[in-house]
């Protein structure tokens, strides 16, 4: 089975500051990998590159089967991106917003409309069929957002702390929304604050300072480490 | 010794949208306390009408023995306030931010020193970078600092952790106990149940309604259900059979165990039977307290009931 | 791509700044300069120093006065009214006939007449000289048709002020005028803007410092600098165009000084009243850049633009400065001959102060 995600000595600098040093990992098709690090610990640099926006340095990376450097607007038509702020317009209503971004991903109007039917179903938004984005409560535009990232059913998921200030029952939900996609096959690259949401990462990488200083499933990670939660795995190694 | 601050009735509405529904309670002198609640539930419009900025629809609120609306002038001089985006100046370095606060409050980071001095000493190597240069960590320890630096007598910190990493969110809340040593009443927002547990007494804001008021472990206490963590292989295959159980009240995934509450005595033999059935393997039943978020949840559900 | 094209729509109509960006602002501006705009004179004010009183330059004068260009101000007696007359300002032209005009006409075939123009404003300037031209010899014309031989009028121009037609003079007093007004106004209400944008006015306000502390700091740093420019252009013009100072130079700087601090203040209140640095900006750029070029009167005379565009001029801070400017940079003259146009400034500034205090949000709302 194809690795989805392929990074060997991954280095990226800006000037003398490396930002990512020597990154390497591979990441397995349906597999919900959770990225995480302390703040400037060179997540965010990572994840761009991941995602075909910007060009590693030096190193070998592979994304859903295409090189970085030869075929990188490849890499970006299969990827899906979710970031922190929910990247849907809050001027338009929820079927303009599916609308335009099918036409961004290519998806003809049969397609869009099928999708739209079926999201606003799936997450019971009849009531607010006709509201504006900025009108949604915020559980409900965060796992529409998350639709939206997949609307063109990438293999590979980028989702930016996809659950914060969200109340924990809306929060649970998103990750039962995950665990839905990875197993029908989606890969998920989660980066969170929340320490419990590691616990549902079949494998956890932490950054420190540019470098991968863990790399294991939680389960692993908490006898490496000799602990018994995630956020105590975080706290021994960041702090050093 | 009567209530550091006196919140009665406070009502706020934005258009349609009812943003705080008749909050009414106290905070005393010295005590960490924290409203704990998601985004929208009204943490922060409640912030601003205690620190002045906004007026309330209805209600009164007292602190210090000032009224926010009449006394505001004088009590604008007597807070430590830290908004809920980062709010330094980000051209300007450390240092800077720091004189420039410190002058407004006509005092000197020398005076006050001891106040911030083990914040400021985790900053201290990074005096001369620029505010927006910093980490999201360092920067709430810049901001606490500069709230800090006149040494007010209330302490409003609105999110302070929220985008921190777990680490800094850790040393964030020993400073916090650090203040509260030295005599500070603090009034801090949180969507982080876990830093729940470290106030003295909390709030649980849901919709701009106070869910419940009381110490962190009477919230647990009150939690009516028998709770259960329950972990297999497949985690999100588990959860799904546990709902279709008869028993079930609620299942949800915590971390590395399922969550799961039930009004009845659960025979933890049948359970494993019933899940051993439907395939799953390396099941582990126990029997567990609740924590505040369980509590939470267990209002929330409450309430959409109701 | 057309998902792109109608996102961008649907976004636009439902914005409602865009739209009266997209359709108000041209609408406006049409408006303005086709009326604003009118190269053509009429009413102008002279004075006539008619000193020899004949048939034929009764004649001539009537012809001018009844003509739709001109208005009489004011009839000199002697020389030195000339001077004062054009300092009082409001005349433009001085038409100067010699003592024996008519008896040169008829006797020699030959007179003179001088124009002297108020070349301050070299547009009109010219203008109003060719008018008067035209009509002399319009009346020469005439005169031959009955006479057998024809005479001659030699028009002898002084420009007063402006000697070559500097448009230089003209461009100075309106640069200056623009880029203080413009300028000052604008950063100051980005400036204040911004501190409520970032949500560091939040933490300002929650503290013992003043509004009017806040306004003070904030406008200070934007005197000296605006004034710093002031001096810069001042410098130039002087010393790369060769434009003279006829006054006081400390007049001068006073009252640049004075306006500044107007404009400043106009755009803390600006500040007060916009909710985003956007907001602010387009406030600054449309509200004022527009009038301030079009009605100030530096490119385009006020005096024939309609009625109502006139009054409007009156409440624009700038046309009040530029007077005095031209007043004291290109005549010379002194506080005696502007005291009027700096109070009118003056109390510009004490209004937008006022103002700006009293709509300084204490609150959040």
């Amino acid at each position: 089975m194809m690795k989805q995600v392929i990074v060997k000595n991954l280095v990226k600098k800006f000037g003398d500051f490396v930002a990512n040093d020597h990154l390497s990992f591979e990441v397995e098709k349906g597999e919900i990998f959770g990225f995480l690090g302390a703040n400037g610990a060179g997540k965010t640099t990572a994840i761009k590159i991941l995602c075909g926006l910007s060009l590693p340095s030096s190193g070998e990376l592979t994304v859903a089967g295409y090189d970085i450097y030869k075929e990188r607007e490849k890499i970006k038509k299969s990827i899906g991106y979710m970031s922190q702020k929910f990247s849907l317009y809050n001027d338009m209503n929820i079927a303009e917003n599916i609308r335009f971004y099918g036409g961004i991903y290519g998806l003809d109007r049969a397609t869009i409309k099928r999708k739209t039917k079926e999201y606003i179903e799936k997450l019971e938004l009849q009531q607010y069929e006709k509201s504006m984005v900025s009108e949604l409560p915020l559980g409900i535009k965060q796992k529409l957002s998350f639709l939206v990232a997949i609307l063109h059913n990438p293999a590979i998921v980028f989702l930016d702390e996809p659950t914060g200030g969200v109340d924990p029952i809306t929060r649970r939900q998103f990750w039962e929304m995950i665990y839905e996609e990875a197993n029908a096959g989606k890969t998920l690259f989660v980066t969170t604050h929340y320490m419990d949401e590691a616990e549902y990462c079949h494998r956890v990488s932490i950054m420190v300072d540019g470098k991968i200083e863990a790399l294991d499933t939680p389960e692993q990670l908490k006898v490496q480490f000799g602990v018994d939660s995630m956020e105590k795995v975080f706290v021994k190694l960041a702090r050093g | 010794m009567p209530p550091k601050i006196i919140i009665d009735n406070i009502s706020k509405s934005y258009g349609d949208i009812t943003a705080l529904k008749g909050i009414s309670l106290d905070i005393n002198a010295n005590e960490i306390f924290g409203f704990i609640g998601p985004d929208g539930a009204g943490k922060t419009t409640l912030f601003r009408i205690l620190t002045s900025l906004l007026l309330a629809d209805t209600g009164k609120a007292i602190i210090a023995g000032l009224n926010v609306v009449d006394d505001y002038k004088v009590l604008r001089t007597k807070l430590g306030y830290m908004p809920g985006r980062f709010s330094l100046y980000q051209d300007l370095s450390v240092e800077e931010n720091l004189n420039f606060f410190a002058g407004i409050f006509n005092t000197t980071i020398k005076e006050n020193y001891h106040l911030i001095k083990d914040i400021y000493a985790q900053i201290e190597p990074f005096k001369k970078r620029k505010a927006g240069d910093l980490s999201g960590g360092m920067k709430q320890k810049l901001a606490l600092s500069c709230a800090l630096i006149h040494k007010p007598d209330v302490l409003i910190l609105d999110e302070p952790t929220t985008g921190v990493d777990a680490v800094s969110r850790i040393e964030f809340w020993e400073m916090l106990y650090n203040l509260k040593r030295q005599g500070i009443t603090i009034i801090v927002s949180t969507p982080y149940m876990d830093e729940a547990a470290r106030c003295d007494r909390i709030a649980l804001l849901q919709k701009g309604e106070v869910m419940t008021i009381n110490r962190p472990d009477q919230v647990v206490d009150s939690f009516s259900k028998k709770l259960y963590g329950i972990k297999a292989r497949d985690m999100y295959d588990l959860v799904k059979l546990l709902r279709n159980y008869h028993e079930c009240e609620s299942a949800y995934l915590f971390g590395e165990w399922i969550h799961f509450s039930t009004s009845y005595e659960i025979v933890k033999a049948d359970l494993e039977k019933y899940l051993k059935e439907n395939n799953m393997i390396d099941v582990q039943i126990e029997k567990i307290k609740p924590n505040i978020e369980d509590s939470f949840m267990e209002l929330m559900n409450r309430k959409e009931e109701q | 791509m057309k998902m792109f094209i109608i996102k961008e729509f649907l976004q636009i109509f439902r914005d409602k700044r865009s739209m009266v960006i997209l359709f108000g602002i041209p609408v406006v501006q049409v408006l303005l300069f086709g009326f604003a705009l009118k190269t053509d004179m009429k009413n102008v004010d002279i004075a006539i120093f008619d000193q020899s009183k004949d048939v034929y330059s009764q004649e001539l004068i009537h012809k001018i006065i009844s003509s739709e260009y001109f208005n009489l101000a004011a009839n000199l007696s002697c020389t030195n009214d000339i001077e004062s007359i054009f300092k009082k300002g409001g005349v433009r032209e001085v038409i100067v006939f010699g003592p024996k005009f008519g008896e040169n006409l008829i006797k020699n075939n030959h007179a003179n007449i001088q124009l002297i123009t108020d070349a301050s404003d070299p547009n009109s300037a010219n203008i109003v000289y060719n008018y008067t031209q035209a009509i002399i010899y319009g009346y020469l014309t005439n005169l031959n048709q009955a006479a057998e031989k024809p005479a001659t009028i030699k028009v002898i121009s002084q420009m007063r002020y402006n000697k070559e037609l500097k448009s230089v003079f003209m461009f100075v007093p309106g640069i200056i005028t623009i880029v203080l007004m413009l300028v000052s106004a604008m950063m100051t209400s980005i400036s204040i803007t911004r501190e409520k944008e970032l949500g560091t006015m939040e933490i300002l306000l929650v503290s013992p410092v003043k509004p009017w502390q806040i306004i003070i700091g904030k406008v200070v740093p934007y005197v000296i600098l605006s004034f710093l420019s002031a001096l810069i252009i001042y410098f130039i013009s002087y010393f790369v165009f060769g434009m003279p100072f006829s006054g006081s130079l400390v007049l001068l700087l006073a009252v640049s000084l004075l306006f500044i601090i107007q404009a400043l203040s106009l755009g803390v209140f600006i500040s007060t009243v916009s909710k985003t640095q956007q907001v602010a900006m387009l406030l600054s750029m449309f509200a004022l850049l527009l009038p301030t070029i079009l009605l100030s009167g530096f490119i385009f005379p006020i005096k024939n633009m309609p009625i109502v565009l006139q009054w409007a001029s009156h409440l624009m801070p700038p046309k009040w400065f530029v007077i005095i400017i031209k007043n004291i940079i290109i005549k010379g003259n002194g506080f005696a001959i502007v005291w009027k146009e700096i109070l009118i400034l003056l109390a510009y500034t004490l209004l937008f102060i006022g103002l700006s205090i009293k709509k300084f949000k204490v609150r959040l709302e």
